[in-house]
């Protein structure tokens, strides 16, 4: 009994002093840091709070629905001096959106391009690519910003001597002129036929793949969706009696007529974050195409593969694992590098809302409190989405 | 036994020397590639030779303001960098007090080469220095007010002097801030890994701009009654934070690369979690992501730009003020400043990337992976 006694003692852990235990010592110093955290907020906020008190400032929300009193110079929706902060928010929000949106889409193309290009077997696209790469990512995005909206902008042709791409399209130092869409009550039956399209070239491609699994061969899917995007809306449009018209930017004057005109600001914005972010996104293309390890295209070339199965059925999809998620992290950093709008007073959400309304009202802990949390919310939605396509795209180990 | 064949003698090259092997494959290897060749070769002569013959053979290169640079066929007009050379380095620094500045430039260059030297012993005292007592001393230095020094208000830093000085204190703070918050996002600690991941996550979604309004604006509020911080002092913590969030992110990367093996080993031989963090963990996934910190070295950089945002006066304000000055303000002028404030950036930034790069191969003694280990 006594030896077995023994034995256990042996085995217990020697005793030791409480501050040498690290279960205790771990419990003990993260409750000294937050309280330290929590201290350092209720301090914070006393401090505001007294801050304010003295100095007569209003607080709370209540800003938000009162009368903005300032013209915003483009709006994607209705508003005037006459509406309030909030209305204001949205239209420096959504105008945010739609630089951000534009920014994307066209440094996605250019970067694939760059990134291809860095790839290519032909030394000189391949230097001409890495050296735009060095050095458009090497200079600050502000001083591309400045130097498109403050020296590129202002030596363009006047509008009378315009530059102009088929008479369609004109570049003047007052922005950039474009055809304008014309809408008509038929034209709804347009988008209904694109999105039927849409849905009937997936089907097309479900059924294409079914036959291929049962017969070995694949119908064109490629080929019959494109041919159903394509051809179903333009024979909606001719069915309705073409109701949807271009409206073309004309030469009136001192000014153009009619079109749609893109301020300067907004033209020197999306030029710069397109230049800068395709940078970035090359180099994310290219990493994400050599990181396909060669082997792969070598098997699939030994499999009889063609060249163009070879890129679109073994290499694209497992680079495409690489490249997204920090793509995605670009296109975060593309929305927030937006806010750069501000040094151009483009009227984005920083510009219109944590700019104007700010000092209008000078209630700037609740205006930043807001702006962070959009951009916030926007960086968190798209993480969280993130992690769901990581989830689904993981290589599947058993 | 068949005697094997002789060896054959090499075909003939049918292109000669290796010149021309070199272009038939890098250049001319198909017909798409001898287009494509062509292109570029178009391209690059329509754009070079303009920019060149405007930048160097054509341009301006004495002159006294805007009358000597106007003209038919003049390219840059150099004349206006030379006569913002002392805006350009020192802002609006008072005339008289400029060797102070000048001071603070030749510490922080000595402190600079200490740490990136190889060679020189002694880098933990140098990274202490920098991220501790340059500040210091060059806020002291700088501001005045101690030692008979006359008061030089932060309005007035300005120009090289505030880019190269909030890049410096800005990369060695946020170091070890980045270092200690990388450690706690991975700690096993619950309370500790969420602090940690609410602050990175909640900078990394919101743009610097914001940060730097809330710096301006909001961070007063927060302080008690009499106290108050230096507008600059704000920023540049603003600035450092934020930087610290995304060298967090680098140096995590770092850690999640080293095998656990390496910190079970460590813990097999009976060292604490601080030997084993400091001796065993760090030094090695330092190095592994050691391009990604230099990486955000230079995002800092090229973000100390934004800083005029709320009214400070850096080297690219200083540029685009000069270009709005009446007694220069001409297109060409507009150009030739932007193109010299690009070159600058491009230098210190394309110079950290090269020297991150001479690190890898150097010292980090070639690829750390699991190879090696």
């Amino acid at each position: 009994m006594s030896g077995r006694d023994d034995a256990a003692a042996a085995i217990a852990p020697p005793a030791t002093a409480f501050w040498a235990d690290p279960r205790l010592r771990g419990v003990l110093f993260q409750a000294v840091a937050l309280a330290l955290v929590v201290c350092l907020f209720w301090t914070m906020a006393s401090n505001a709070g007294e801050a304010l008190k003295r100095s007569g400032q209003a607080t709370g929300w209540g800003f938000l629905w009162n009368t903005a009193g300032f013209d915003i110079g483009f709006k994607l929706v209705a508003y005037t001096a006459r509406d309030r902060h909030i209305d204001a928010l949205v239209v420096g929000l959504l105008n945010t959106l739609l630089i951000s949106g534009l920014g994307i889409v066209l440094a996605t193309v250019l970067g694939f391009v760059i990134g291809i290009a860095r790839l290519s077997p032909n030394w000189l696209v391949s230097r001409m690519a890495t050296a735009y790469v060095e050095f458009v990512r090497n200079v600050p995005l502000l001083l591309w910003i400045l130097f498109f909206y403050l020296a590129l902008i202002p030596v363009l042709p006047p509008v009378k001597q315009a530059m102009s791409l088929g008479d369609v399209v004109f570049l003047t130092n007052r922005g950039l002129y474009v055809p304008k869409l014309h809408w008509t009550d038929g034209a709804i039956w347009i988008v209904v036929a694109f999105v039927a399209a849409i849905v009937l070239a997936a089907a097309a491609t479900i059924w294409s793949r079914r036959r291929q699994k049962a017969t070995g061969h694949r119908p064109p899917d490629l080929l019959i969706g494109l041919a159903l995007i394509v051809g179903l809306p333009v024979a909606a449009f001719f069915a309705t009696g073409a109701p949807v018209s271009l409206e073309f930017p004309e030469l009136k004057g001192f000014n153009f007529n009619g079109g749609l005109s893109i301020l300067p600001e907004l033209v020197a914005l999306l030029f710069a974050l397109t230049i800068y972010t395709a940078a970035y996104i090359g180099e994310i293309v290219r990493s994400g195409i050599e990181g396909v390890s060669k082997g792969q295209s070598e098997a699939a070339s030994a499999l009889g593969l063609t060249r163009g199965q070879r890129l679109r059925l073994v290499v694209i999809p497992q680079a495409m694992r690489i490249i997204i998620p920090p793509l995605t992290s670009q296109y975060l950093n593309l929305i927030k590098n937006s806010s750069l709008a501000a040094a151009i007073a483009f009227p984005d959400l920083v510009h219109v809302f944590a700019g104007t309304s700010l000092t209008q009202t000078g209630q700037a802990l609740e205006i930043l409190a807001i702006t962070a949390s959009i951009y916030l919310a926007i960086s968190l939605a798209t993480s969280g989405l993130m992690n769901v396509y990581n989830a689904m795209t993981r290589l599947k180990e058993r | 036994m068949a005697k094997p064949a002789a060896h054959r003698a090499p075909p003939d090259r049918p292109f000669g020397p290796l010149v021309f092997d070199w272009l038939r494959e890098n250049l001319f290897s198909s017909v798409t590639n001898t287009l494509l060749t062509v292109l570029a070769i178009a391209f690059i002569y329509a754009v070079v030779p303009p920019i060149l013959d405007w930048a160097v053979f054509s341009a301006v290169w004495s002159g006294t303001g805007r009358a000597d640079c106007i003209g038919e066929g003049k390219g840059a007009c150099w004349p206006f960098i030379v006569a913002r050379k002392d805006q350009i380095i020192y802002g609006q620094y008072f005339a008289d007090q400029r060797w102070r500045v000048d001071v603070v430039y030749l510490a922080g260059a000595l402190g600079l080469a200490w740490i990136l030297i190889p060679r020189l012993p002694g880098k933990l005292w140098a990274g202490i220095g920098m991220a501790i007592l340059f500040p210091v001393f060059a806020f002291v230095m700088l501001s005045g007010g101690v030692f008979d020094l006359p008061v030089v208000p932060t309005e007035r830093w300005g120009g090289l002097l505030l880019t190269l000085l909030i890049s410096v204190v800005g990369i060695a703070v946020s170091f070890p801030i980045g270092v200690l918050l990388a450690l706690g996002r991975r700690s096993s600690l619950p309370v500790i890994r969420m602090l940690c991941v609410c602050f990175i996550e909640f900078v990394r979604g919101v743009p610097l701009i914001t940060l730097l309004f809330m710096a301006a604006n909001v961070v007063p509020l927060f302080m008690p009654q009499g106290v108050s911080l230096d507008k600059l002092l704000r920023a540049l913590i603003v600035i450092s934070l934020f930087s610290a969030a995304y060298m967090a992110e680098v140096v995590r990367g770092g850690l999640q690369a080293l095998p656990r093996g390496q910190s079970e080993a460590a813990a097999a031989l009976g060292l604490g979690y601080w030997q084993t963090t400091l001796l065993v963990v760090l030094p090695q996934a330092l190095k592994i992501s050691l391009p990604s910190i230099v990486s955000s070295c230079i995002s800092l950089l090229k973000d100390t730009s934004l800083i005029a945002t709320i009214g400070f006066f850096d080297f690219l304000q200083v540029i685009k003020s000069g270009n709005a000055d009446p007694a220069w303000s001409a297109p060409n002028v507009a150009f030739t400043g932007y193109l010299f404030a690009a070159l600058v950036y491009w230098t210190l930034c394309f110079g950290m990337s090269r020297y991150s790069a001479y690190l890898e191969r150097t010292v980090a003694g070639g690829k750390v992976g699991a190879g090696r280990l």
